[in-house]
């Protein structure tokens, strides 16, 4: 097997896509979604066949069908009544939700919005991705890719920028913040590196009275988020109340504070957590590379010295070389800092360039151009020794069986400059951790970390973060601190690691009168909606002017009500159902089917419309009166409850589904719940 | 209560031959009580419409007064419409049908707007070969009165009160196929795969046929003792053979066994195919058709399916050797045949 089949790209990976008959789900689980753990693509095609072998092997009882949608295995048996008392199945109805590596419940903070409710949607978020202000502005955002609305309509909701006007319009929130115990509970923890994943862990672990102390190389708290991010996508202010937020909640913060030994400090703590990033950018060693040193910078240095205000000025022409996220940071900022001609170059078609879409679109709506298929050889030296331009060689991208290959087609150019920044990627270094203290390297320098407990073959010792696997963006950081968080908890308490908390669940009618629901089902058409900007002249002579604006109250509400509710889960019980199709006729998306039950194979096909996105489940019902079976494809569901509206004998109710993932905050909650 | 249905519709919804989608062809959201048989039974006029690539606008509806005669408000949208006087709607349609031959008319009616106040129109639409459908959404009970029994109903059924039903139904198929009704179909809301081709048949079909349609009122006659609720009819439902719709130029797709199966063209071409059942039952021959009703109305058995097909009569507009054109696109040439005519006419009387 060859190209790029059965592979998809995820945060710079490539995973297999593996998909499974909800008959098998118990056995198998939900998510068969497997990484190679590879960013290249020819190494990963090896790691993908091996998975499909072992995958093969493993349920060989089954048949195992590949086609181009995925790996499929098809069951032989006829559906199974769908059991959704397992949490998981209605989850992965929110789309959004499920996406998220925190799990933040979208739906219900987009309808707190609607009902203004700022404080609530803000501290709904808070609970879960600790940075609501932040992410708000910066996060890569994996809801809106997912969001239903992109296939039911047209583009997802703004998820991100609502999360930003729970910011924006809250009021003081400092009375709903938890209460930290005065009494200690005598177990210390260390974390180094005072950046998300640490604060995150800090949050989890302060009202559960542990004493934190954070060590932090810098002079203020924050990580990438303050070196990385610049302040015209990310206001200081915004950063320091939620960064300092935490703080205040009793954390010992020691700045300027660079760990030079692990060993030092392992002893002073019952655990260490490691959240220190992937701090070292990429080098490109091509001739003139030392001669010109001067003027070349690596992009992720380059913009921490900015943030500390170290650097002020720079050339006034200036090249970047990649094509992620930080290149166009660094392209963005150098035009802010003077530099009048900044162009971007990049060795692949702009088209598989890793930046994301909008932080693309913003840096060629400042008027950056981008140089596709141009390969750096060489940098230029004047008589004086003093960088004066780069020789590039153009590349063509060649694609067979899916496989790209960039070809130099031997055709030189010159681009003069002044400075040039190297935004090529990063990668994590431990040259402070010692090799004798009991944690294991694999082959790439990088800690063996356990997926589940993050915890390295140190038991002490937990990662998290960049530092854990490599460069990936906040809210990963976020989902990994919570949970080291639990992990951490659990090894004081002496638990087992792998006992970890269930997430909270309630499944509740909204039924309210005979045709009434308590949500509001008549979701707004229109297209999404534009977030307002800056004026581009102002914005760019202006380092630390945000250059999105946010929505304003109006725009935020016409955008919150374009959210489709998709937590309002559809509950069919057959011993109710008289099969008098009413449910079938209404579905606007023609969702709904009876009809005989047979293999998922075959019942996919037969239905009103096929279903044939095999990331979504069939909600399949138990055996009616005439013999069939009831099968919902949850893919184009809207949500909009007209299916229970005109069900004459309550078989259809909307239940509102509140899915909250197990984090140390509402631990409380959690045994609460047991005990009732 | 949502009175609107979101719009955006499943992005690979089947299209037709006029690139339309099933929800080109729908109404309003229905207003009836949910669960509601003549809902189910708009579901089915919209699939055989769609199916049968008709125009919109080349439609219809009328009807008269009643829960059913309700309904066209919830299909086809942009056809046309008329609402008449209690049991009139078959007058209508015969004025109609008379001044436009062009126009697809679907009548709809219930139990209590066809079989009691209307019947007697209803019985001369018969007569005249009106070219229609005629729905009959038949639930045994005036349902926008409170349930009293209607003229259909059994007499074994009682209300949802428990009083008991003094007099003994009428039977619409029979009584159509006496009248000399060319398409005479029954068949139940709750059973769409032989709903949808014996209304494509009736559409197609040209002459008066009558579509009597079992469709429970789950708010007045769907309970225990009823014997028009979705139960009662899934128990007591003798189908007879499928009926396939092989619209014009298509190939059968179904194959029965050689002898086992009957078909029907109808006037367009297509045709009608009939899976027959154990008995030598030929459903062009109205007394075979009468008997065959009777027979199983004594077993207490609902035969559903197609009755009776006539496939020669001579519709409404042909026998009154009416212009083939619409009334008001005849010119004043066509209609005025001039002086010169007068004059001859004039002269055969001196």
């Amino acid at each position: 097997m060859s190209g790029k089949k059965y592979l998809f790209k995820r945060n710079n990976v490539w995973w297999v896509k593996l998909a499974v008959p909800l008959s098998l789900r118990s056995e198998l689980g939900y998510d068969l979604r497997r990484t190679t753990g590879e960013k290249d693509l020819d190494k990963a095609i090896p790691i993908r066949d091996k998975i499909i072998e072992e995958f093969k092997t493993e349920f060989q009882i089954r048949k195992v069908n590949a086609d181009d949608k995925g790996i499929v295995l098809r069951g032989t048996e006829h559906m199974q009544k769908t059991d959704i008392s397992d949490p998981q199945y209605f989850h992965k109805v929110v789309d959004c939700q499920y996406a998220c590596p925190a799990h933040t419940n979208v739906p219900e903070y987009i309808r707190l919005i609607a009902q203004k409710k700022y404080d609530d949607a803000y501290m709904l978020n808070w609970e879960s991705n600790v940075f609501p202000g932040i992410l708000g502005r910066t996060c890569d955002r994996p809801c809106e890719p997912a969001c239903r609305r992109g296939r039911t309509h047209d583009k997802p909701v703004a998820i991100c920028r609502l999360k930003r006007v729970t910011y924006d319009y809250k009021n003081d929130i400092d009375p709903y913040l938890p209460e930290i115990p005065k009494v200690k509970n005598g177990k210390k923890i260390g974390l180094i590196g005072a950046g998300p994943a640490s604060l995150t862990v800090a949050r989890d672990l302060l009202p559960l009275g542990y004493e934190v102390t954070i060590f932090e190389k810098d002079n203020k708290p924050g990580g990438l988020m303050r070196t990385n991010i610049p302040s015209f996508r990310l206001p200081e202010e915004v950063l320091d109340e939620e960064v300092y937020r935490i703080i205040k909640m009793g954390a010992v913060l020691k700045t300027n504070s660079y760990i030079d030994s692990l060993e030092n400090v392992i002893d002073s703590f019952d655990a260490v957590f490691v959240g220190t990033g992937a701090p070292k950018g990429k080098d490109l060693e091509i001739p003139g590379r030392k001669e010109a040193n001067e003027n070349i910078h690596i992009g992720i240095d380059w913009l921490t010295s900015i943030a500390f205000e170290h650097t002020k000025s720079i050339g006034k022409k200036v090249i970047v070389i990649g094509g992620g996220n930080t290149a166009m940071d660094c392209c963005r900022t150098a035009i802010r800092l003077g530099a009048d001609d900044v162009k971007v170059t990049v060795r692949s078609p702009k088209s598989d360039m890793k930046a994301s879409d909008w932080e693309l679109e913003e840096a060629i709506d400042e008027g950056i151009p981008i140089l596709d298929n141009t390969s750096p050889k060489e940098f230029l030296l004047d008589d004086e020794g003093k960088l004066k331009g780069m020789k590039f060689e153009k590349m063509e991208a060649q694609y067979t069986d899916g496989k790209r290959k960039l070809i130099p087609t031997g055709e030189e150019i010159i681009i003069e400059c002044d400075d040039v920044l190297l935004a090529i990627g990063q990668d994590n270094a431990f040259p402070w951790i010692e090799k004798n203290i009991g944690i294991d390297f694999n082959e790439w320098d990088c800690p063996i970390v356990d997926k589940t407990t993050m915890q390295s073959s140190h038991p002490k010792v937990f990662f998290g973060g960049d530092a854990a696997w490599g460069p990936e963006n906040i809210i990963w950081a976020v989902a990994h601190g919570h949970q080291a968080a639990i992990s951490i908890d659990n090894f004081c308490s002496e638990v087992d690691l792998f006992n970890r908390p269930p997430p909270l669940t309630n499944l509740v009618s909204q039924k309210m009168g005979i045709h009434e629901w308590s949500y509001d089902n008549g979701i707004s058409q229109e297209a999404r909606l534009e977030v307002p900007h800056a004026d581009l002249k102002q914005a760019l002579n202006d380092l630390k002017m945000e250059v999105e604006l946010g929505f304003d109250e109006k725009l935020a509400l016409e955008e919150a009500q374009r959210c489709l509710n998709c937590d309002m889960q559809t509950v069919f019980q057959e011993k109710l159902c008289i099969e008098c199709d009413a449910c079938v006729d209404i579905c606007p998306t023609d969702c709904i089917t009876f009809t005989t039950n047979d293999t998922e194979e075959k019942v996919r096909e037969k239905l009103r419309v096929p279903a044939l996105n095999l990331d979504q489940d069939l909600y399949v019902s138990g055996k009616l009166a005439t013999g069939r079976v009831m099968v919902k494809d949850e893919d184009m569901c809207v949500h909009c409850g007209l299916c229970a509206e005109r069900c004459p004998t309550g078989a259809w109710d909307i239940q509102k589904n509140n899915y909250i993932e197990a984090h140390n905050l509402n631990k409380g909650r959690v045994k609460a719940k047991e005990v009732a | 209560m949502s009175y609107f249905k979101p719009i955006n519709k499943h992005p690979n919804l089947e299209k037709n031959k006029l690139g339309l989608t099933r929800r080109d062809y729908e109404g309003g959201v229905s207003t009836l009580c949910a669960g509601c048989g003549h809902d189910s039974i708009s579901a089915c006029i919209i699939e055989a419409c769609f199916r049968l690539n008709i125009e919109a606008y080349k439609v219809a509806k009328l009807s008269g007064i009643g829960c059913s005669s309700k309904a066209p408000a919830y299909f086809l949208n942009a056809s046309h419409g008329f609402n008449s006087v209690h049991g009139r709607m078959p007058s209508i349609a015969t004025g109609a049908n008379c001044a436009n031959e062009d126009l697809l008319y679907l009548g709809v009616s219930g139990d209590g707007d066809s079989a009691s106040i209307g019947i007697g129109q209803f019985i001369h639409a018969i007569r005249r070969q009106v070219n229609m459908v005629y729905f009959v959404e038949n639930n045994g009970t005036y349902g926008l009165t409170k349930g009293q029994f209607s003229a259909t109903n059994d007499l074994e059924s009682k209300n949802k009160y428990g009083e008991d039903n003094l007099f003994p139904p009428i039977d619409l198929t029979s009584m159509a196929i006496q009248m000399g009704a060319s398409y005479v179909a029954r068949s139940f809301s709750g059973d769409r795969d032989q709903l949808v081709p014996l209304i494509m048949g009736a559409i197609q079909h040209k002459g008066f046929a009558l579509l009597d349609i079992i469709s429970p009122c789950v708010t007045f006659n769907n309970h225990d003792s009823s014997t028009k609720s979705y139960d009662y009819i899934r128990n007591h439902n003798e189908a007879m053979g499928k009926t396939d719709f092989v619209p014009l130029g298509e190939e059968i797709k179904t194959n029965y066994d050689e002898g086992s199966s009957v078909e029907v063209k109808l006037h367009d071409g297509s045709r009608l195919s009939l899976e027959k059942t154990d008995h030598n039952f030929d459903p062009t021959d109205a007394g075979n058709s009468l008997e065959l009703i009777r027979k199983k109305n004594k077993e207490g058995k609902i035969i559903t399916g197609l009755l009776y097909v006539d496939n020669k009569c001579k519709p409404l507009t042909e026998i009154m050797d009416l212009p083939d054109k619409p009334l008001n696109t005849l010119e004043q040439e066509e209609l005025c045949p001039g002086s010169e005519v007068l004059e001859e006419i004039n002269k055969g009387l001196s």
